[in-house]
């Protein structure tokens, strides 16, 4: 669909006939194709025979089974060597859990004896706002206090000091990882291109697809669930180093050469710092993706927030899902705004901040807070009592959330079901009917064609295999069943972000509202509001559909208001000059112009939505999610990672298509 | 083993001269019994009366977060050592996958049954005065259709990875009916949940022990009773050409863990082969956890004080 829809968008001057009529003409035979699929193809071609498929499955599970129990190194095993790993990572976590969260205690387990309490509450509190103060002044100050007091306020101070715990390692050794790895693209195009593809799985194939071979090499618990975040968090963060490094300007690398830096010199002196700024950008997605995976991280033992947010959706108690859910999302946009103004105060510069500080210097504030943090952490020592929050100080609005679900749902949800019938039968189930009738050596020949027109021999050979991949390994009815609902939900997050996304981007005080909304949407976890959205629509796919637009129409919109908003001035006022009203400025030059990022946006909508896929599957739809949700359940290591690795074929398809018709559509504008 | 002198370290570098106390009493083992929690009432309270148990025995016992079907990787490699509820009707696949590899062990059943069955509201049957005899839910299609599936009834079933052959048993008793599979069991209840506040017709799968049952008014539909024979054999029953024509099988909650604990910790292994309580008993805790929103912690200290004597015959003497 994206790419008639891109195709659409090509001036028609500029095509010859042939090319003119190609898409026509696929269209006009899928249409046949898919009436009677049976009379034109021979059978092999519609369905693929069951001899044809590759147990691919199996040799993967042979594979891992040999890694796990016997591959070795002569000195010491594969095992032995990930445990080691394990022990050395869970170091540091041992410690921020010890500090914030249980104390720190001689033994283990319940004969443990306390020896320090951990970091009262009140410390951390004061922690929280000097820094927020140092960084951002007084607004960042306030945002902190107020994040801080809702965790407190709400019961959810313990559980969030265990997330944060995890958090403050992953991220750092996300943003570590990356950047070391970012740095070693830079210095290598070859490394680079080996790395690239790694990437595209680490940040496609679902955590669940190889989460059992995780465990049995890291052993259960917090190490594995941080291992498994790094794992998720880490590719944004090279692919925005590589980035960055590029973007700084030639004459910073040349004076490098001239002054003879050696390579480390040039790397950690000028090449770091002078892209510090776009280096933080890839700190913030780290931060984002890392929270993101709390809910899974707590299903292997890492605990907190997302433990609570399970426990108390098994019970049905929407309202406390919903604050522990509220409460990752605070933390988020606090680690997320924290870290922003580090970006922006490193933008400034050293010597800037130096000459600005005022009354106390740098070194002589932390010093101080330090202080008066060790003193409060030494009350907390002579009199613990202090350092539990008073239980009649705290509240909670569960109950209210309860009800008004219940007051939708009793009062509206003959309404809502005729709305949702009324989708589902005139949109979801034909598309579904449609996908499914397809013959898949059509698929792969309509795929192929477009990966030629958009992008030449090697992008067509790329798309096939990928193709072939899926049909191979003998999965493509699921992987059509996902086609379908990432399909339609991305339509329809498009058609509902794209307007919202030009909206904003000339009215700045709605672009406020819809920033914090779409915040939210995006670090909120799914499962939090999945099961209201399932009390008002049933299990089924238009449940699922829901879920997906929520949390996809995010990027749709983000892209889009910076698209439209980042038009070159000189052209709008051009615009301006030749009289164009409000709506021509729009549709004869920003929006062609926003185009291809636009369609950026698009693609990162896609790439959420098959993220999504897993959740969904917890709503009961038969697609690929589906089939790596089975694959855990009956430890499958295989089926699990080639279901994976099928939804990062659809990922890297739509993506190198959406990219090679980015690139095109630049070129066509001039903008390149 | 690692962890433990980890902590030493860290410890002894912050404080010095703190004394290690001696254990308790006398146990095998002093590293710690890790017992898995999952996300549902019940398995937090039998795995909490079995880790006090032990501990009121001179064990050391930590609670860990873990998913019921993840843990199995951890219960294969050590990580983790004991699981306290593993239904023969969710879990039976996995268990078996991990005794066969050698490395769990099925410690024995926890006297718990696990019932499943189609089940409907109280309501349901002032509409369907036929219930809950099967037969009667054919002339009751109608009531039980949505838009989707009309003229067909819809019925809610589980998780496809729980299984239960409901396609094949709508088929087999010539049932008017469509299977539709909820994803988990808490979008399940959700869509009960909320039916049961607008006393909308619903016919679904419900488990027990479970909070819902109590909760909720209704009654489990009477198919004809589950034979071995009526899954395998097609004559069996009242379709003579299809198996699967009768209700659901009940299956015993199982005790695993990983198969060292024989003998790093013998003593708390005959402990736990021991434990044992019902289905009734179990149901009581849990809607006083659940329904009453009495803590888990404090629902199991009182069981344990009422319940001396029982949890004193478990340890070995």
């Amino acid at each position: 669909m994206t790419i008639d829809a891109l195709e659409a968008r090509r001036p028609p001057a500029s095509r010859s006939a042939a090319s003119a009529l190609l898409w026509p003409a696929v269209l006009a035979a899928t249409a046949i194709l898919s009436l009677a699929p049976g009379s034109f193809l021979p059978d092999w071609a519609v369905r693929l025979p069951a001899g044809w498929k590759l147990p691919i499955a199996g040799y993967i599970s042979v594979f891992m089974a040999w890694l796990v129990d016997q591959a070795s190194f002569g000195l010491f095993t594969f095992r032995e060597l990930t445990r080691g790993v394990a022990w050395l990572l869970d170091w540091p976590l041992g410690l921020a859990k010890a500090m914030l969260v249980s104390g720190f205690a001689i033994g283990q387990g319940s004969q443990a004896v306390p020896i320090a309490p951990p970091l009262p509450w009140y410390a951390v509190f004061m922690l929280g706002v000097a820094l927020g103060w140092r960084l951002g002044g007084r607004p960042l100050a306030l945002l902190v206090a107020g994040g801080l007091a809702y965790l407190l306020i709400f019961g959810q101070w313990a559980s969030a000091m265990t997330t944060l715990a995890s958090v403050l390692v992953a991220a750092p050794l996300g943003a570590a990882g990356g950047l070391l790895l970012g740095i070693l693209c830079y210095r290598s195009p070859r490394f680079e291109r080996a790395l690239s593809p790694l990437l595209d799985l680490a940040q496609t194939v679902p955590v669940f697809a190889y989460l059992v071979p995780i465990l049995f090499l890291f052993g259960f618990g917090p190490v594995s669930a941080m291992i498994a975040t790094i794992l998720y968090a880490l590719p944004p963060m090279v692919r925005v180093a590589v980035v960055a490094f590029r973007a700084v300007p030639e004459e910073i690398v040349v004076l490098g050469r001239m002054t003879g830096c050696t390579r480390h010199q040039f790397t950690w002196k000028m090449l770091v710092p002078s892209a510090r700024a776009g280096l933080m950008v890839g700190v913030n997605q780290v931060i984002m993706l890392t929270l993101n995976m709390v809910i899974i991280a707590s299903m292997i033992g890492a605990g907190g927030l997302g433990y609570d947010v399970l426990t108390a959706l098994r019970r049905l108690d929407i309202g406390r899902g919903l604050e522990a859910g509220l409460a990752i999302t605070v933390l988020a946009i606090l680690l997320d705004r924290l870290a922003q103004a580090m970006a922006r105060q490193s933008e400034r510069g050293r010597v800037h901040r130096k000459e600005g500080a005022g009354r106390l210097t740098g070194r002589r504030f932390w010093l101080l807070v330090l202080a008066l943090a060790a003193a409060l952490w030494a009350a907390a020592f002579l009199a613990p009592p202090l350092a539990v929050f008073p239980a009649e100080w705290q509240l909670s609005t569960a109950s209210y959330w309860e009800a008004m679900v219940r007051w939708i749902n009793v009062n509206f949800f003959d309404a809502l079901d005729a709305f949702k019938s009324f989708v589902l039968l005139n949109l979801l189930v034909p598309v579904r009917r449609f996908m499914l009738g397809l013959p898949w050596l059509w698929v792969v020949v309509v795929v192929m064609l477009a990966g030629w027109r958009l992008g030449g021999l090697r992008l067509t050979v790329r798309v096939a295999l990928a193709t072939l991949f899926i049909a191979l390994v003998g999965l493509w009815e699921p992987a059509m069943l996902t086609l379908y609902l990432c399909g339609v939900s991305v339509l329809v997050a498009a058609a509902i972000g794209i307007p919202i996304g030009i909206a904003c981007a000339t009215h700045r005080r709605l672009w406020k509202v819809v920033e914090i909304v779409i915040d939210t949407l995006q670090t909120l976890p799914s499962f939090v509001y999945l099961i209201p959205i399932v009390m008002l629509f049933r299990v089924g796919d238009f449940t699922a559909m829901i879920a997906i637009v929520l949390y996809a129409v995010a990027p749709a919109i983000r892209y889009t208001a910076h698209g439209v908003q980042g038009t070159a001035p000189e052209l709008i006022e051009a615009g301006i000059a030749n009289g164009c009203t409000r709506g021509q400025l729009l549709s004869r030059i920003r929006l062609p112009l926003a185009a291809p990022q636009i369609l950026l946006g698009l693609n990162q909508t896609i790439m959420l939505a098959l993220s999504m896929l897993v959740i969904t599957a917890l709503v009961g739809t038969r697609d690929l999610g589906q089939e790596v949700y089975i694959a855990l359940t009956k430890a499958d290591v295989g089926r699990g990672i080639v279901a994976g690795l099928c939804v990062a074929a659809i990922a890297i398809i739509a993506d190198r298509l959406i990219g090679a018709g980015a690139q095109r559509l630049k070129n066509r504008l001039g903008l390149a | 083993m690692v962890t433990h002198l980890k902590r030493l370290l860290l410890t002894s570098i912050l404080v010095l001269g703190t004394a290690v106390p001696a254990a308790q009493a006398k146990v095998e083992s002093n590293d710690p019994i890790k017992v898995t929690l999952h996300d549902w009432t019940g398995q937090l309270i039998s795995a909490r009366i079995m880790g006090e148990v032990l501990k009121k025995a001179g064990y050391n016992v930590d609670y860990v977060q873990a998913d019921y079907l993840a843990q199995f990787a951890g219960l294969k490699t050590g990580d983790l050592h004991l699981a306290m509820e593993i239904w023969a009707t969710t879990g039976q696949e996995a268990l078996d996958e991990g005794v066969k590899s050698g490395k769990v062990e099925n410690l024995g059943e926890t006297g718990m049954m696990a019932i499943e069955e189609w089940w409907y509201p109280a309501y349901m049957k002032e509409k369907c005065p036929g219930l809950p005899d099967w037969k009667a839910f054919n002339a009751c299609a109608k009531e039980f259709a949505t838009p989707e599936t009309a003229p067909k009834g819809r019925y809610l079933g589980g998780p496809v990875t729980w299984g239960g052959f409901d396609e094949e048993r709508v088929k087999a008793l010539g049932l008017d009916y469509e299977v539709v599979h909820a994803g988990t069991d808490a979008a399940l209840f959700a869509e009960l949940q909320s039916a049961y506040d607008r006393k909308a017709p619903i016919v679904l799968w419900i488990y027990a022990p479970h909070w819902a049952p109590i909760k909720f008014k209704g009654e489990w539909v009477k198919f004809p009773a589950y034979e071995p024979a009526c899954y395998t054999d097609p004559k069996w029953g009242s379709n003579p050409d299809l198996a699967y024509d009768c209700g659901k099988p009940r299956g015993p909650i199982w005790k695993a863990g990983w198969s060292g604990l024989k003998d790093k910790w013998p003593g708390a292994y005959s402990a736990i082969k021991s434990f044992k309580i019902d289905n009734d008993e179990m149901g009581a805790l849990v809607s006083r956890v659940d329904l009453d929103g009495e803590k888990v912690e404090a629902v199991v200290d009182d069981w344990l004080a009422k319940n001396e004597a029982r949890w004193k015959g478990w340890l070995p003497k």
